[in-house]
């Protein structure tokens, strides 16, 4: 789960990371209000889930509550990288003297928390890894042992911290981590921590990612859940617990596992055509779920026809056979349907099937046959 | 032979009172596995259709002679169940559950590596692990596997696992193993540890790899299948035309930073040799002419 600025700046807070006191605004008047209440001068953000806010003029300086008004008017509602803005960060602006560059991920090669720390903050990190590779360091940390404080004073070092900021880089990064495992989260990345002219080492822009597996542990963690970025057909699928990754083709696919749906996308592509969705209807294959997926399916107007693609496994393909047969016959569906349907006795499951067959549900042998036969359906 | 389970194995199951465990371990004993025992803290003392129920690992293990141990315990609890099992003496866990954090299955690979070296845990959110005709530990489907060999099969997804077992049936091609890895993040067991098993294994005399988008270990197995095995692989990857930034389906799924593209891993099994087929269906024709040539 991807947080807002402002969402990681609140989980920071929650373990006592220094953050510059904000407020959330959905609208102009928001914003001014606001803004009286932080003290002008502000700093009016973009929240969306994306990068390269500042060049695409969604972070501005507001010196007064008419700069404030109008950069408020002028952000919301901007296209930042198809990600149209909503709401603001309104936030106390901080007087840095110096950016630096934090950040703990999971090193999934390593199978040890990674954590990155350069002198050199407020740029791209990937940047800076390609040209000036020596100015990030990098410490593994080790789970069972955590960030100890000896270990996280020497990364400060090898990372060049300035000594005026090094004490609260120390303090910072300690409960960062923190942060990063008790809160479960894939990723904080704090891009720039800056070095402010009173002394004060604190967070100004905040990436948290959750790791949504986790909810049972925080069951605060919910609230995010709204704030996803989904489309339309993803929002709808994701109420109905479907696995629904939404495409811009026009073959709406159906599959069962994720790594078959995916090769599935893979070969409708590789046939000449172009998948609509990614949907994972798991291993069961029921009538139920069936029937639910090919509603969300036929609710989007660019599909032209559909692929089910399922491969019986402990599920027998009688079962599926029917599940399909039932499903089709509670939704109206616009667009015609493409079974392949192999595994566990497919044979018994194609038997059913048959006689159900029409110009509206076809059925093909094998995965690429059914591939260009609704390929061609669909242009 | 086999890697990891054969007819020897016996295995305890964390979870056989639950629904999935039940309809599972039950059917995996069907199959032939050697089902020796349950555990369940509140229900020690009763059975699941003849199979003992005990309060915990070590008590199972102690009374049954269990060394293996499938996992179908919920999330939040196999973390604890995990430990249980090293603790109480298994060598070889299966951990079955999807849905497990990130952060937990990290702390698993690291204690079990520093306390129980000698203990393999495959998964979590994996099919599971079948020596045809031997033993089934989870949620494959046995008749879809045909037993003996040549073939051994490792692979990050549930379905496409099926699908490449199937294909080599159809095509009279047996296997000696077939293991499930799983897509999360963090495995237990990796693609490498799975192809130095295989390499070892006189009855195995080809591979086949699936792997899909997302992460570096498909290029870590290419790396170590170029410099350490002599045996011949051939090998799929999923997720070809994914989006980036977009997670599919499974939590490791996940093209990133530019990083873990499919074009990438096929170009670094294919400089190791490697044959690797566009689709599932190709993957095993070059697994039947492998096959052919030995």
């Amino acid at each position: 789960m991807d947080l807002f600025e402002h969402q990681g700046k609140e989980f920071f807070t929650s373990y006592g990371i220094p953050v510059s006191a904000g407020e959330v605004a959905f609208t102009a008047e928001e914003a001014l209000e606001a803004a009286s209440r932080i003290g002008t001068p502000v700093m009016v953000k973009a929240q969306v889930h994306t990068g390269g806010r500042g060049k695409a003029g969604g972070i501005k300086f507001a010196a007064n509550q008419a700069e404030v008004h109008l950069h408020a008017s002028n952000i919301l509602g901007l296209d930042i990288s198809g990600h149209v803005v909503e709401r603001l960060w309104i936030e106390k602006a901080a007087e840095i003297a110096e950016e630096y560059y934090a950040s703990f991920t999971l090193d999934r090669s390593a199978k040890k928390h990674l954590g990155m720390l350069s002198a050199q903050g407020g740029v791209e990190i990937e940047t800076v890894a390609a040209t000036n590779p020596t100015a990030i360091a990098r410490i593994w940390v080790d789970p069972l042992d955590g960030l100890r404080e000896a270990e996280c004073r020497k990364w400060v070092t090898a990372a060049n911290i300035p000594a005026a900021a090094a004490e609260g880089t120390v303090a910072l990064l300690r409960k960062l981590y923190r942060a990063y495992t008790e809160g479960d989260a894939d990723l904080v990345e704090v891009n720039p921590l800056v070095l402010t002219k009173s002394g004060l080492v604190q967070v100004l822009d905040a990436k948290v990612t959750l790791d949504a597996n986790s909810e049972f542990r925080h069951p605060q963690y919910r609230q995010y859940d709204a704030t996803q970025p989904r489309d339309e057909r993803e929002q709808t699928a994701h109420a109905k617990g479907l696995q629904y990754v939404g495409l811009d083709g026009s073959v709406g696919v159906i599959a069962n596992g994720a790594g078959l749906a995916m090769s599935t996308v893979d070969v409708v592509n590789q046939v000449g055509g172009s998948p609509a969705n990614f949907l994972d209807i798991g291993g069961g294959a029921n009538a139920e779920v069936m029937a639910t997926a090919l509603q969300v399916i036929n609710n989007d107007p660019a599909v032209k026809a559909i692929f089910i693609n399922i491969f019986g496994g402990i599920t027998r393909g009688e079962e599926i056979a029917n599940g399909i047969v039932e499903a089709v016959g509670r939704v109206q569906i616009d667009s015609p349907i493409v079974v392949r349907l192999d595994g566990t006795n497919a044979a018994q499951g194609r038997a059913i099937l048959e006689p159900h067959l029409s110009e509206a549900l076809l059925m093909q042998p094998t995965m690429l046959d059914a591939a260009r036969r609704v390929v061609e359906l669909a242009s | 032979m086999s890697i990891f389970v054969d007819e020897q194995t016996r295995v305890l199951y964390q979870g056989l009172t639950g629904s999935q465990g039940r309809y599972y371990g039950l059917l995996n004993r069907d199959y032939g596995t050697q089902v020796v025992a349950g555990t369940n803290p509140k229900k020690a003392g009763s059975n699941v259709d003849g199979v003992p129920i005990f309060a915990d690992a070590a008590a199972a293990v102690e009374a049954t002679g269990a060394d293996a141990s499938c996992i179908f315990v919920p999330a939040p609890a196999v973390r604890d169940a995990v430990m249980e099992a090293a603790q109480g003496g298994v060598k070889f866990i299966v951990a079955i559950t999807e849905g497990v954090p990130a952060h937990d299955e990290l702390y698993l690979f690291n204690a079990l590596k520093r306390h129980y070296p000698d203990v393999l845990l495959l998964g979590p959110n994996c099919p599971g692990v079948i020596s045809p005709g031997k033993c089934n530990i989870g949620i494959t489907a046995g008749h879809i596997a045909k037993a003996g060999g040549p073939v051994g099969i490792v692979s990050r997804s549930g379905t496409l696992t099926y699908q490449a077992l199937y294909e080599l049936k159809t095509k009279d091609i047996g296997v000696t193993t077939c293991v499930g890895i799983g897509g999360d993040p963090v495995p237990g067991t990796s693609f490498i540890d799975c192809l130095r098993a295989f390499e070892n294994d006189p009855e195995t005399e080809a591979v086949m790899l699936i792997g899909e988008i997302g992460g570096s270990a498909e290029e870590q197995a290419a790396e170590f299948i170029k410099s350490h095995m002599s045996k011949p692989v051939a090998g799929y990857i999923a997720g070809v035309t994914a989006p980036p930034g977009k997670k599919m389906g499974h939590a490791g799924a996940i093209v990133s930073g530019g990083r873990g593209t499919a074009a990438a891993k096929i170009e670094a099994l294919r400089d190791a040799g490697v044959q690797v087929g566009l689709n599932p269906t190709e993957a095993g024709e070059h697994m039947a002419s492998i096959v052919a040539d030995l």
